[in-house]
Protein backbone atom coordinates (compact mmCIF):
# COMPACT_ATOMS: atom_id res chain seq x y z
CA UNK A 1 0.00 0.00 0.00
CA UNK A 2 1.18 3.76 -0.78
CA UNK A 3 1.49 6.18 1.73
CA UNK A 4 -0.31 8.80 1.78
CA UNK A 5 0.81 12.30 0.45
CA UNK A 6 0.09 15.07 2.64
CA UNK A 7 -1.96 17.22 0.28
CA UNK A 8 -2.44 20.49 2.52
CA UNK A 9 -6.11 20.76 1.82
CA UNK A 10 -8.10 24.04 2.48
CA UNK A 11 -11.17 25.51 1.14
CA UNK A 12 -11.32 29.27 -0.73
CA UNK A 13 -14.47 29.71 -1.77
CA UNK A 14 -16.13 27.17 -2.76
CA UNK A 15 -13.48 24.89 -3.76
CA UNK A 16 -11.16 22.54 -2.13
CA UNK A 17 -7.70 23.51 -2.57
CA UNK A 18 -4.78 20.91 -2.81
CA UNK A 19 -1.57 21.87 -2.58
CA UNK A 20 0.93 18.64 -3.02
CA UNK A 21 5.22 19.61 -2.65
CA UNK A 22 8.27 18.26 -4.66
CA UNK A 23 7.84 15.51 -7.39
CA UNK A 24 5.60 13.65 -8.91
CA UNK A 25 7.63 10.88 -10.57
CA UNK A 26 7.89 6.98 -10.49
CA UNK A 27 8.67 6.88 -6.81
CA UNK A 28 5.58 9.16 -5.73
CA UNK A 29 2.89 8.87 -8.20
CA UNK A 30 1.12 6.20 -6.49
CA UNK A 31 1.07 8.03 -2.87
CA UNK A 32 -0.27 11.15 -4.69
CA UNK A 33 -3.06 9.17 -6.86
CA UNK A 34 -3.92 7.39 -2.92
CA UNK A 35 -4.06 11.03 -1.42
CA UNK A 36 -5.83 12.21 -4.08
CA UNK A 37 -8.82 9.35 -4.56
CA UNK A 38 -10.89 10.66 -1.43
CA UNK A 39 -11.22 14.37 -2.78
CA UNK A 40 -12.05 13.18 -6.27
CA UNK A 41 -15.52 11.68 -4.97
CA UNK A 42 -16.72 14.60 -3.77
CA UNK A 43 -15.92 16.31 -7.27
CA UNK A 44 -18.99 15.76 -9.10
CA UNK A 45 -22.18 17.91 -9.79
CA UNK A 46 -23.59 19.76 -7.46
CA UNK A 47 -20.03 18.56 -5.24
CA UNK A 48 -16.84 20.69 -4.27
CA UNK A 49 -14.86 21.76 -7.27
CA UNK A 50 -11.36 21.23 -6.77
CA UNK A 51 -8.32 23.23 -7.54
CA UNK A 52 -4.89 21.88 -7.38
CA UNK A 53 -2.32 24.10 -6.36
CA UNK A 54 1.34 23.13 -8.21
CA UNK A 55 3.41 26.30 -6.72
CA UNK A 56 5.27 23.67 -4.69
CA UNK A 57 5.97 20.96 -7.45
CA UNK A 58 9.25 20.96 -8.74
CA UNK A 59 8.67 18.25 -11.35
CA UNK A 60 6.14 15.90 -12.77
CA UNK A 61 6.81 12.78 -14.99
CA UNK A 62 4.94 10.65 -17.43
CA UNK A 63 3.62 8.80 -14.35
CA UNK A 64 2.62 11.65 -12.39
CA UNK A 65 0.90 12.99 -15.47
CA UNK A 66 -0.84 9.28 -16.07
CA UNK A 67 -2.54 10.28 -12.25
CA UNK A 68 -3.69 13.45 -13.06
CA UNK A 69 -5.04 11.81 -16.60
CA UNK A 70 -7.07 9.34 -14.61
CA UNK A 71 -8.26 12.32 -12.37
CA UNK A 72 -9.48 14.13 -14.98
CA UNK A 73 -11.11 11.26 -16.44
CA UNK A 74 -13.21 10.37 -13.08
CA UNK A 75 -13.82 14.17 -12.28
CA UNK A 76 -15.68 14.66 -16.09
CA UNK A 77 -17.65 11.23 -15.75
CA UNK A 78 -18.95 12.71 -12.27
CA UNK A 79 -19.41 16.30 -13.84
CA UNK A 80 -17.27 17.70 -11.23
CA UNK A 81 -14.94 20.46 -12.15
CA UNK A 82 -11.27 20.82 -11.65
CA UNK A 83 -8.30 22.49 -12.30
CA UNK A 84 -4.62 23.20 -11.84
CA UNK A 85 -3.23 26.61 -10.79
CA UNK A 86 0.34 28.05 -10.57
CA UNK A 87 2.52 25.92 -12.31
CA UNK A 88 6.44 26.50 -12.15
CA UNK A 89 8.16 27.00 -14.92
CA UNK A 90 9.24 24.04 -15.73
CA UNK A 91 6.15 21.91 -14.79
CA UNK A 92 4.42 24.81 -17.26
CA UNK A 93 6.86 23.54 -20.30
CA UNK A 94 6.25 20.01 -19.15
CA UNK A 95 2.19 20.39 -19.67
CA UNK A 96 2.76 21.95 -22.66
CA UNK A 97 4.65 19.74 -24.27
CA UNK A 98 2.93 16.73 -23.34
CA UNK A 99 -0.26 18.56 -24.16
CA UNK A 100 -1.63 18.35 -20.89
CA UNK A 101 -2.42 21.98 -21.21
CA UNK A 102 -5.33 20.68 -23.25
CA UNK A 103 -6.03 18.03 -20.44
CA UNK A 104 -6.72 20.61 -17.74
CA UNK A 105 -7.93 24.05 -17.42
CA UNK A 106 -4.72 25.77 -16.18
CA UNK A 107 -4.85 29.07 -14.24
CA UNK A 108 -1.41 31.30 -13.49
CA UNK A 109 -3.24 31.34 -9.97
CA UNK A 110 -4.99 29.87 -7.01
CA UNK A 111 -7.66 32.46 -7.07
CA UNK A 112 -8.27 32.83 -10.93
CA UNK A 113 -8.61 28.87 -10.55
CA UNK A 114 -11.38 29.23 -7.57
CA UNK A 115 -13.13 31.51 -10.15
CA UNK A 116 -12.95 29.58 -13.29
CA UNK A 117 -14.11 26.46 -11.37
CA UNK A 118 -16.93 28.34 -9.16
CA UNK B 1 28.16 1.07 -36.97
CA UNK B 2 26.16 2.99 -38.92
CA UNK B 3 22.23 3.25 -39.18
CA UNK B 4 20.69 4.29 -42.36
CA UNK B 5 16.71 5.25 -42.14
CA UNK B 6 14.63 4.06 -45.40
CA UNK B 7 11.28 4.59 -43.65
CA UNK B 8 10.18 6.84 -41.00
CA UNK B 9 6.67 7.40 -41.35
CA UNK B 10 4.12 5.19 -38.60
CA UNK B 11 0.88 3.36 -40.54
CA UNK B 12 0.78 4.43 -43.86
CA UNK B 13 2.90 6.08 -46.27
CA UNK B 14 2.46 9.64 -47.14
CA UNK B 15 3.94 11.59 -49.81
CA UNK B 16 4.86 15.66 -50.26
CA UNK B 17 1.62 17.04 -52.14
CA UNK B 18 1.98 20.31 -54.64
CA UNK B 19 0.85 22.55 -52.33
CA UNK B 20 3.40 21.72 -49.29
CA UNK B 21 6.51 22.43 -52.06
CA UNK B 22 4.79 25.48 -52.54
CA UNK B 23 4.79 26.23 -48.78
CA UNK B 24 8.09 25.14 -48.74
CA UNK B 25 9.42 27.30 -51.50
CA UNK B 26 7.82 30.63 -50.47
CA UNK B 27 9.02 29.85 -47.04
CA UNK B 28 12.60 29.90 -49.03
CA UNK B 29 12.61 32.58 -51.09
CA UNK B 30 11.14 34.95 -48.48
CA UNK B 31 13.79 34.68 -46.16
CA UNK B 32 16.35 34.77 -49.56
CA UNK B 33 14.80 38.30 -49.77
CA UNK B 34 17.88 40.80 -49.41
CA UNK B 35 20.62 38.22 -49.21
CA UNK B 36 23.20 38.00 -51.58
CA UNK B 37 22.81 34.62 -53.53
CA UNK B 38 24.26 35.44 -56.70
CA UNK B 39 26.97 31.87 -56.42
CA UNK B 40 25.72 27.89 -56.50
CA UNK B 41 28.29 28.35 -52.62
CA UNK B 42 25.85 30.98 -51.42
CA UNK B 43 22.65 29.72 -51.73
CA UNK B 44 23.88 26.05 -50.54
CA UNK B 45 24.97 28.04 -47.73
CA UNK B 46 22.17 29.39 -47.30
CA UNK B 47 20.16 26.37 -47.50
CA UNK B 48 22.35 24.59 -45.17
CA UNK B 49 22.94 27.36 -42.54
CA UNK B 50 19.90 29.31 -42.78
CA UNK B 51 16.94 27.35 -43.42
CA UNK B 52 15.00 24.84 -41.60
CA UNK B 53 14.71 21.03 -42.29
CA UNK B 54 11.33 20.83 -42.27
CA UNK B 55 11.57 23.89 -44.98
CA UNK B 56 14.76 23.18 -46.97
CA UNK B 57 13.88 19.39 -46.65
CA UNK B 58 11.61 16.83 -45.67
CA UNK B 59 11.58 14.05 -42.90
CA UNK B 60 10.12 11.44 -45.34
CA UNK B 61 6.74 9.42 -46.06
CA UNK B 62 8.24 5.72 -46.81
CA UNK B 63 6.91 3.59 -43.90
CA UNK B 64 9.40 1.72 -41.53
CA UNK B 65 12.92 0.26 -42.96
CA UNK B 66 16.16 0.39 -41.28
CA UNK B 67 19.32 -0.64 -42.37
CA UNK B 68 22.52 -1.89 -39.62
CA UNK B 69 25.81 -1.77 -41.42
CA UNK B 70 28.47 -3.05 -40.04
CA UNK B 71 30.78 -3.75 -43.31
CA UNK B 72 29.95 -7.46 -42.82
CA UNK B 73 29.24 -9.72 -45.88
CA UNK B 74 25.72 -10.16 -44.92
CA UNK B 75 23.11 -7.49 -44.74
CA UNK B 76 20.75 -6.55 -42.26
CA UNK B 77 17.64 -4.35 -42.15
CA UNK B 78 14.52 -3.69 -39.70
CA UNK B 79 11.34 -4.28 -40.86
CA UNK B 80 10.40 -4.15 -44.18
CA UNK B 81 7.80 -1.52 -45.02
CA UNK B 82 7.66 0.58 -48.19
CA UNK B 83 11.33 1.92 -47.41
CA UNK B 84 12.51 -1.26 -48.79
CA UNK B 85 11.89 0.06 -52.06
CA UNK B 86 14.81 2.10 -52.24
CA UNK B 87 16.81 0.17 -50.09
CA UNK B 88 16.94 -2.33 -52.28
CA UNK B 89 17.69 -0.68 -55.41
CA UNK B 90 20.38 0.71 -53.44
CA UNK B 91 21.76 -2.31 -52.30
CA UNK B 92 21.75 -3.41 -55.73
CA UNK B 93 24.00 -0.48 -56.98
CA UNK B 94 26.38 -1.47 -53.92
CA UNK B 95 26.60 -5.29 -54.07
CA UNK B 96 25.44 -6.05 -57.24
CA UNK B 97 22.17 -7.79 -58.17
CA UNK B 98 22.59 -11.08 -56.64
CA UNK B 99 25.36 -13.34 -54.14
CA UNK B 100 23.99 -11.41 -51.04
CA UNK B 101 22.58 -12.84 -47.94
CA UNK B 102 20.20 -10.07 -45.97
CA UNK B 103 19.11 -10.69 -42.64
CA UNK B 104 16.00 -9.16 -42.22
CA UNK B 105 14.18 -8.86 -38.09
CA UNK B 106 10.39 -8.05 -38.42
CA UNK B 107 8.91 -5.87 -35.34
CA UNK B 108 5.42 -7.30 -36.01
CA UNK B 109 3.32 -8.41 -39.16
CA UNK B 110 1.30 -5.31 -39.72
CA UNK B 111 0.97 -4.14 -43.27
CA UNK B 112 3.25 -1.18 -42.91
CA UNK B 113 5.94 -3.15 -41.61
CA UNK B 114 5.57 -5.42 -44.58
CA UNK B 115 4.26 -3.76 -47.76
CA UNK B 116 7.90 -3.06 -49.38
CA UNK B 117 8.90 -7.05 -49.82
CA UNK B 118 7.34 -7.45 -52.82
CA UNK B 119 9.33 -4.48 -53.62
CA UNK B 120 12.43 -5.35 -52.71
CA UNK B 121 14.28 -6.23 -55.89
CA UNK B 122 16.75 -8.75 -54.58
CA UNK B 123 14.04 -11.34 -53.72
CA UNK B 124 13.69 -11.60 -57.44
CA UNK B 125 17.20 -12.73 -58.26
CA UNK B 126 18.60 -16.06 -57.91
CA UNK B 127 21.63 -16.26 -56.07
CA UNK B 128 20.13 -14.34 -53.28
CA UNK B 129 19.50 -15.45 -49.57
CA UNK B 130 17.28 -13.87 -47.38
CA UNK B 131 16.58 -15.22 -43.64
CA UNK B 132 13.40 -13.26 -42.13
CA UNK B 133 13.79 -13.28 -38.52
CA UNK B 134 10.84 -12.69 -35.95
CA UNK B 135 9.16 -13.35 -32.90
CA UNK B 136 5.82 -13.83 -34.25
CA UNK B 137 4.54 -17.60 -34.91
CA UNK B 138 2.88 -17.13 -38.01
CA UNK B 139 5.74 -14.63 -39.83
CA UNK B 140 6.08 -16.84 -42.86
CA UNK B 141 2.54 -17.39 -43.55
CA UNK B 142 1.89 -13.50 -43.26
CA UNK B 143 4.49 -13.23 -46.16
CA UNK B 144 3.07 -16.21 -48.36
CA UNK B 145 0.08 -14.31 -47.96
CA UNK B 146 1.06 -10.77 -48.78
CA UNK B 147 2.01 -12.11 -51.78
CA UNK B 148 -0.09 -14.39 -53.46
CA UNK B 149 -3.70 -13.49 -55.35
CA UNK B 150 -5.95 -11.47 -55.53
CA UNK B 151 -3.62 -8.83 -53.53
CA UNK B 152 -0.10 -9.09 -55.42
CA UNK B 153 0.54 -10.64 -58.87
CA UNK B 154 3.46 -12.52 -58.51
CA UNK B 155 3.27 -15.30 -55.98
CA UNK B 156 5.55 -15.74 -52.70
CA UNK B 157 6.97 -19.26 -54.15
CA UNK B 158 7.57 -17.92 -57.68
CA UNK B 159 10.43 -15.83 -55.90
CA UNK B 160 14.44 -16.27 -57.00
CA UNK B 161 15.89 -15.71 -54.02
CA UNK B 162 16.20 -18.24 -51.67
CA UNK B 163 13.73 -17.08 -48.68
CA UNK B 164 14.29 -18.90 -44.98
CA UNK B 165 12.39 -18.16 -42.04
CA UNK B 166 14.21 -18.35 -38.51
CA UNK B 167 11.46 -18.10 -35.50
CA UNK B 168 13.16 -16.56 -32.33
CA UNK B 169 12.39 -16.21 -28.75
CA UNK B 170 12.38 -13.33 -26.82
CA UNK B 171 15.05 -12.87 -24.06
CA UNK B 172 17.39 -14.98 -25.83
CA UNK B 173 20.37 -13.82 -27.51
CA UNK B 174 21.32 -14.66 -30.98
CA UNK B 175 24.57 -14.16 -32.54
CA UNK B 176 23.42 -13.03 -36.42
CA UNK B 177 25.65 -11.68 -39.41
CA UNK B 178 28.47 -10.72 -36.62
CA UNK B 179 25.53 -8.94 -34.23
CA UNK B 180 24.49 -9.86 -30.90
CA UNK B 181 20.64 -9.62 -31.25
CA UNK B 182 18.26 -10.22 -28.74
CA UNK B 183 14.54 -9.14 -29.21
CA UNK B 184 11.69 -7.93 -26.26
CA UNK B 185 7.84 -8.44 -25.88
CA UNK B 186 5.92 -5.23 -26.93
CA UNK B 187 2.97 -3.95 -26.01
CA UNK B 188 0.92 -3.18 -29.59
CA UNK B 189 -2.18 -4.80 -30.77
CA UNK B 190 -0.93 -8.54 -32.32
CA UNK B 191 2.17 -7.91 -30.74
CA UNK B 192 5.21 -6.56 -31.69
CA UNK B 193 8.99 -6.91 -31.08
CA UNK B 194 11.69 -4.53 -30.13
CA UNK B 195 15.67 -5.87 -31.00
CA UNK B 196 18.66 -4.80 -29.76
CA UNK B 197 21.77 -5.00 -31.63
CA UNK B 198 24.83 -4.97 -30.27
CA UNK B 199 28.20 -5.24 -32.12
CA UNK B 200 32.13 -4.32 -31.47
CA UNK B 201 30.83 -2.08 -28.00
CA UNK B 202 27.90 -0.60 -29.94
CA UNK B 203 24.46 -0.86 -28.98
CA UNK B 204 21.62 0.01 -30.90
CA UNK B 205 17.68 -0.52 -30.03
CA UNK B 206 15.26 -0.80 -32.31
CA UNK B 207 12.07 -0.41 -30.89
CA UNK B 208 9.15 0.70 -32.89
CA UNK B 209 5.45 -0.04 -32.61
CA UNK B 210 5.29 -0.07 -28.76
CA UNK B 211 3.17 1.11 -25.93
CA UNK B 212 3.93 1.67 -22.58
CA UNK B 213 1.62 1.46 -20.11
CA UNK B 214 2.90 3.45 -17.29
CA UNK B 215 1.18 1.71 -13.88
CA UNK B 216 3.06 -1.20 -14.77
CA UNK B 217 6.15 -0.46 -13.04
CA UNK B 218 8.05 -3.73 -13.97
CA UNK B 219 7.37 -3.44 -17.45
CA UNK B 220 8.91 -0.25 -17.60
CA UNK B 221 11.95 -1.71 -15.75
CA UNK B 222 12.36 -4.13 -17.84
CA UNK B 223 12.51 -1.74 -20.59
CA UNK B 224 15.44 0.51 -19.05
CA UNK B 225 17.21 -2.45 -18.62
CA UNK B 226 16.77 -3.52 -22.35
CA UNK B 227 17.27 0.35 -23.17
CA UNK B 228 20.74 0.27 -21.09
CA UNK B 229 23.37 2.23 -21.87
CA UNK B 230 22.45 2.00 -25.45
CA UNK B 231 23.82 4.28 -28.77
CA UNK B 232 21.11 5.21 -30.25
CA UNK B 233 17.24 4.06 -29.28
CA UNK B 234 15.25 3.87 -32.29
CA UNK B 235 11.98 4.79 -30.23
CA UNK B 236 8.06 5.10 -31.40
CA UNK B 237 7.30 8.75 -30.68
CA UNK B 238 4.00 8.77 -32.68
CA UNK B 239 1.38 10.91 -30.12
CA UNK B 240 1.94 12.93 -27.76
CA UNK B 241 1.85 12.06 -23.61
CA UNK B 242 -1.63 13.08 -23.42
CA UNK B 243 -2.78 11.66 -26.68
CA UNK B 244 -0.97 8.10 -26.07
CA UNK B 245 -2.78 7.34 -22.22
CA UNK B 246 -6.38 8.72 -23.56
CA UNK B 247 -8.30 8.66 -26.58
CA UNK B 248 -5.29 7.23 -28.34
CA UNK B 249 -4.75 4.42 -25.66
CA UNK B 250 -4.26 0.81 -26.57
CA UNK B 251 -3.44 1.60 -30.15
CA UNK B 252 0.04 0.63 -29.83
CA UNK B 253 2.14 4.00 -29.54
CA UNK B 254 3.98 6.00 -27.69
CA UNK B 255 5.34 8.81 -26.97
CA UNK B 256 8.29 11.35 -27.08
CA UNK B 257 7.75 12.28 -23.52
CA UNK B 258 8.10 8.32 -22.57
CA UNK B 259 10.75 7.80 -24.49
CA UNK B 260 13.28 10.38 -23.51
CA UNK B 261 12.23 8.83 -19.79
CA UNK B 262 13.31 5.88 -20.39
CA UNK B 263 16.67 6.60 -21.89
CA UNK B 264 17.50 8.90 -19.34
CA UNK B 265 17.03 6.18 -17.25
CA UNK B 266 18.59 3.57 -19.11
CA UNK B 267 21.64 6.10 -19.70
CA UNK B 268 21.10 5.75 -23.46
CA UNK B 269 22.74 8.48 -25.48
CA UNK B 270 21.13 9.03 -28.44
CA UNK B 271 16.69 9.18 -28.47
CA UNK B 272 15.47 9.08 -32.07
CA UNK B 273 11.83 9.42 -32.88
CA UNK B 274 10.97 7.15 -35.22
CA UNK B 275 6.85 6.45 -36.36
CA UNK B 276 5.68 9.53 -37.13
CA UNK B 277 2.39 9.94 -37.22
CA UNK B 278 1.26 10.22 -40.78
CA UNK B 279 -1.24 12.96 -40.36
CA UNK B 280 1.91 15.36 -38.94
CA UNK B 281 3.51 17.23 -41.43
CA UNK B 282 7.02 18.90 -41.72
CA UNK B 283 6.96 21.71 -39.60
CA UNK B 284 4.77 19.71 -37.00
CA UNK B 285 7.52 17.20 -36.99
CA UNK B 286 10.25 19.59 -36.70
CA UNK B 287 8.54 21.52 -33.83
CA UNK B 288 7.86 18.54 -31.71
CA UNK B 289 11.58 17.80 -32.23
CA UNK B 290 12.46 21.04 -30.83
CA UNK B 291 10.29 20.36 -27.78
CA UNK B 292 11.03 17.05 -27.10
CA UNK B 293 14.84 18.64 -26.65
CA UNK B 294 13.56 20.99 -24.38
CA UNK B 295 11.79 18.58 -22.56
CA UNK B 296 15.38 16.63 -22.12
CA UNK B 297 17.19 19.59 -21.28
CA UNK B 298 14.74 20.59 -18.57
CA UNK B 299 14.31 17.42 -17.52
CA UNK B 300 18.33 16.23 -17.60
CA UNK B 301 19.10 14.33 -14.09
CA UNK B 302 22.52 12.81 -15.25
CA UNK B 303 24.13 12.82 -18.75
CA UNK B 304 22.35 14.53 -21.53
CA UNK B 305 20.52 12.50 -24.33
CA UNK B 306 20.90 13.57 -27.40
CA UNK B 307 17.52 13.52 -28.81
CA UNK B 308 17.31 13.57 -32.77
CA UNK B 309 13.76 12.75 -35.19
CA UNK B 310 14.39 10.29 -37.96
CA UNK B 311 14.15 11.41 -41.78
CA UNK B 312 14.46 8.88 -44.84
CA UNK B 313 17.69 9.51 -45.84
CA UNK B 314 19.43 9.71 -42.37
CA UNK B 315 22.62 7.93 -41.68
CA UNK B 316 24.12 7.71 -38.09
CA UNK B 317 27.68 6.40 -37.04
CA UNK B 318 27.82 4.75 -33.93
Amino acid sequence: MPETMNLNPRTQGSALILAPQGRIDHASAADFSAALEPHLAECKSGGTPLVLDFASIDYISSVGLRALMLAARQVKAQNGRIAIAALTSVVKEVFEISRFNMVYKVFDSVDAAVTGVS
Amino acid sequence: MKVRFWGTRGSIPVSLTAPDIRKKLVAALEGAAGRNLDTRQQIENYIDQELGFDISGTFGGHSSCVEIDIQGTEHVICDMGSGARPLGIDMMARFGPSGQTYHVFMSHLHMDHMMGFPFFTPIYIPGNRFVIHGCHSGIEEAFRRQQSAPGFPVDFFMLGAKIEFDQMKPGETYEIADLRVTAKLQHHGGDSYGYRFEHDGKTMIYSTDSEHKLDDIADTQSFIEFFRNADLVIFDAMYSLAEAISIKADWGHSSNIVGVELCQLAGAKRFCMFHHEPSHDDEKIASTLAETRRFEEITRFDQPVEVISAYDGLEITL
